[in-house]
């Protein structure tokens, strides 16, 4: 592909020039896109392999004088109902002292806080391979236990996966719409480059070129040009996404899951300057050849 | 080399009509055949419609009507990706040479090798071989912008016979150069034409006509063909 024989003079064309920034500023967008989804793939499998086999029963806290026994009653109460649950393989209370510390990047350490009358809640952990009819437990749990209530996460993960599938595609979007823009950038500076040189295409046509000659040497020089621009938005891209995943590590709380990208993210934003590369010589090609067409 | 018999008809028009665009007619009613291995002269003045006649025989432009038949394809009927094929077998001179500037005299010469994929070696070999023949082996890897008008034109003639066609076209190829080079031009396509290249040379040249008398000529005015007067007797 390199080093082949060309009769074209494209290198000095307007195209050479703006062609690489070009692609370089897609690719850099596209790998945005690209790391943003594979993060949110990961993010949601993590939250739902973490979700999936767990429980949450929350347990409103009691009035009255003697609140912080009966609530701790009505704790008490809840974790003997579930337990009794087949299927349940571990139910863990949160004391009042965890409580807090869960709340603490939010609402702050001092002692205001801890006299707010906060719900308690219990971590329950069930076999995943047995099938619990919550309804029926949340039934059960409610009338058993005065202010308590079954959540099992489905809900609120269904919306914030709901939430995650939406950017991923509109990442996928954002990538189709920057290949579309990569094809109308190619098919222009072709078709500049083919009215530039249109007296040595007519010459090459006359003494018995194929159209694929002529269209090669647009192809050619709209890979080289797609690769070194491919690799400046590589470059622009991985110090980005180090600085951004920095970033998102120093964050405090832990509210956020890790933000790592897979081996797999990695391996298709190297490769998104070859995909970039072979959108640009695909395009120059098939317009060099629909241009030729009109050619007796 | 394909060279076909002697005598065959390289080249027939029946009732051929060119308009460009939407004007008028710029050839009507063109009917002339070229047998195999002739030489002819095609004359007329200026804007009678020579060069418009040779860019039909070149395939460089499909009539409007009537019929082309070269090298016994009816252009009209043949597949747009079979004409390359039909392309490499005519050699042409153009007016204006129609060198590329940016390349050496020896690599304007290779094209029509190159386009046909003839491996490098062959060509370092051949196209020397044919730059010296037509004198300019001292001027291999000149551009075309450091050659005289007569140097380019022997440029544009190798370019032309490098692949051995079997039909040459050359618009006005004396048209640039002085009364010796002009001659030495025509003796360089009557060699040609003895290995058995068909050649149409277009000129308004009638000098240079009157001196190859023995030729046959189809003359075009008006962009119609008068008269084709066959080659004369002990010609």
């Amino acid at each position: 592909m390199f080093g082949r024989h060309s009769d074209l003079p494209l290198a000095g064309d307007a195209t050479s020039r703006f062609l690489p920034w070009l692609v370089a500023l897609m690719v850099f967008m596209a790998a945005m896109a690209v790391a943003g989804a594979f993060v949110i793939s990961g993010v949601i499998d993590r939250w739902d392999h973490d979700v999936s086999g767990t429980l949450t029963v929350q347990v409103l806290p009691a009035g009255g004088e003697q609140a912080e026994a009966a609530t701790d009653e009505r704790v008490h109460l809840a974790v003997e109902v579930m337990r009794k649950v087949p299927g349940v393989l571990m139910v863990k209370a949160f004391d009042k002292k965890r409580t807090l510390a869960l709340l603490e990047p939010w609402l702050g350490g001092t002692d205001v806080v801890q006299d707010l009358p906060l719900p308690r809640l219990i971590d329950v952990t069930v076999d995943a391979n047995v099938h619990i009819d919550l309804a029926e437990v949340a039934e059960r749990l409610s009338r058993a236990v005065p202010g308590a209530s079954l959540d099992d996460h489905r809900v609120w993960l269904s919306r914030l996966i709901n939430l995650s599938r939406t950017i991923q595609w509109l990442a996928i979007v954002v990538v189709a719409l920057i290949g579309a823009v990569t094809s109308a950038t190619v098919v222009y500076g072709t078709r500049t480059g083919m009215a530039v040189h249109h007296g040595i295409i007519e010459v090459l046509h006359l003494i018995g070129a194929h159209d694929d000659y002529i269209a090669r040497q647009f192809a050619d020089r709209a890979f080289a040009l797609g690769i070194a621009g491919g690799l400046m938005g590589l470059g622009m891209a991985l110090p980005a996404l180090t600085a951004i995943g920095w970033s998102a590590r120093r964050l405090e709380g832990g509210f956020l899951p890790s933000l790592s990208l897979p081996l797999l993210g990695y391996v298709t934003i190297a490769l998104l300057p070859l995909l970039a590369a072979g959108l640009a010589m695909l395009t120059a090609r098939l317009t060099v050849h629909g241009t030729l067409s009109r050619m007796p | 080399m394909r060279h076909r018999p002697r005598g065959e008809n390289i080249i027939r028009f029946d009732s051929v009509g060119l308009r460009y665009g939407l004007g008028p007619e710029v050839l009507q009613d063109v009917t002339f055949a070229l047998p195999s291995g002739s030489f002819h002269f095609l004359t007329g003045p200026s804007g009678a419609g020579k060069s418009s006649l040779l860019r039909l025989m070149y395939l460089g432009l499909r009539p409007t009507r009537g019929r082309v038949v070269l090298f016994d394809r009816d252009i009209a009927t043949t597949k747009r990706y079979e004409l390359p094929a039909l392309r490499r077998r005519i050699g042409v001179v153009f007016q204006d040479f129609r060198l590329l500037d940016h390349l050496t005299a020896l690599d304007n010469v290779a094209l029509p090798l190159r386009v046909r994929g003839v491996r490098e070696s062959e060509i370092q070999k051949h196209v020397p071989e044919l730059l010296a023949w037509v004198g300019l082996a001292d001027h291999l890897g000149a551009k075309p912008s450091t050659l005289s008008g007569g140097q380019k034109q022997r440029v544009a003639i190798a370019r032309a016979v490098i692949g051995r066609p079997d039909l040459l076209l050359a618009d006005e190829p004396t048209g640039n150069v002085d009364d010796h080079i002009a001659m030495r031009l025509m003796y360089l396509f009557e060699e040609l034409n003895k290995l058995g290249t068909t050649i149409v040379v277009a000129t308004h040249n009638e000098l240079l006509v009157q001196r190859f008398i023995h030729l046959p000529r189809v003359h075009i005015e008006h962009g119609m063909v008068t008269k084709v007067r066959e080659a004369m007797e002990g010609g």
